[in-house]
């Protein structure tokens, strides 16, 4: 969330000096929705190579982690779960439909969920699942100097 | 956005002319068994034309979410295919998603992909089953555009 607040409000500084009517604005955080009023869409999808270059783990998905509204997205959430990778973007594409259509875009990719590992596109729900299955997220996420839970697991068992 | 539901309202016939080679199945999209899932015979046709697959499966799994009963948004296809030889999960599956961009961009919401070389299909023959449905879709109103598009 922290991160939609950035970018929204770096969105709205941007359109204030393109000559946008000035906004006064309410105090507290400013919605997304808010701030795309006054931003092109060049700008979500600068804001969009920004947003996944912040975290080493970025989403977009229907729901949030804690509440999916999609199975498809509900399984990345586990899988990400299952390899205790729990500090990680989740963008919840049903609350603004140009973030939905942008990041559609900005991948091109026709479908929600979206994986982001290492600000590099990784694929949707079906690859996340493969990678899992074959080991490959294990390793992806080592990379990323992220140790899976289930590497720990495993290692616990022997 | 209104160009892209009329595209997906012409018939099939009309999309097949960008095909170049014959199909062991020409007359598909004339079958009056598949009259009734336009949809999933062109996403068949235009598979079978990029891909030249060994093996192919298209589910519509449009009950298993959702959307309306008869509703074709929602699919799963298995494609066995020589050409996916080399490439990474993501080149395969965007070889797919090209293949139906049109109706990635109408009428079609969910499109779950296995993509197998003839290799991995003989050592692993199983098509996935796609996690239970969460209810996303009802009241979603991109989803009831294409939709829409899907019944005109």
């Amino acid at each position: 969330m922290n991160n939609l607040i950035r970018a929204s409000v770096r969105c709205l500084r941007a359109g204030s000096t393109a000559g946008y009517p000035s906004m006064r604005l309410p105090a507290g955080p400013v919605s997304f929705t808010a701030a795309r009023l006054l931003c092109a869409a060049t700008d979500m999808q600068q804001t969009l190579g920004e947003m996944v270059k912040k975290d080493k783990v970025v989403v977009f998905i229907k729901g949030t982690p804690a509440q999916p509204m999609c199975g498809f997205s509900n399984a990345v959430v586990q899988i990400l779960r299952m390899h205790g990778v729990d500090d990680y973007a989740a963008y919840n594409v049903l609350d603004d439909q140009d973030l939905r259509q942008g990041i559609k875009e900005f991948s091109n990719w026709p479908t929600i969920p979206q994986v982001y590992l290492n600000s590099e596109f990784v694929g949707g729900c079906d690859i996340l699942l493969q990678m899992h299955q074959s080991g490959d997220l294990v390793e992806e996420l080592n990379k990323m100097g992220i140790r899976s839970a289930l590497v720990e697991a495993e290692k616990e068992s022997k | 956005m209104l160009a892209r539901i009329l595209l997906c309202a012409r018939p099939v016939s009309a999309t097949l002319p960008a095909l170049t080679r014959p199909l062991a199945h020409s007359t598909a999209h004339m079958d009056p068994g598949s009259g009734g899932r336009p949809v999933e015979t062109a996403i068949r046709t235009k598979l079978t034309g990029a891909l030249v697959p060994a093996h192919l499966e298209v589910h519509n799994e449009s009950h298993m979410h959702a959307v309306p009963p008869g509703s074709e948004s929602h699919f799963r296809v298995l494609v066995v295919s020589a050409s996916f030889d080399g490439l990474s999960l993501i080149q395969r599956h965007r070889l797919v998603n090209e293949a139906l961009r049109e109706e990635l961009s109408s009428c079609v919401h969910a499109l779950a992909i296995q993509a197998k070389t003839p290799a991995q299909w003989g050592s692993n023959p199983s098509v996935a089953k796609s996690p239970p449905c969460m209810g996303g879709s009802k009241g979603d109103h991109s989803v009831e555009v294409k939709l829409a598009a899907g019944r005109e």
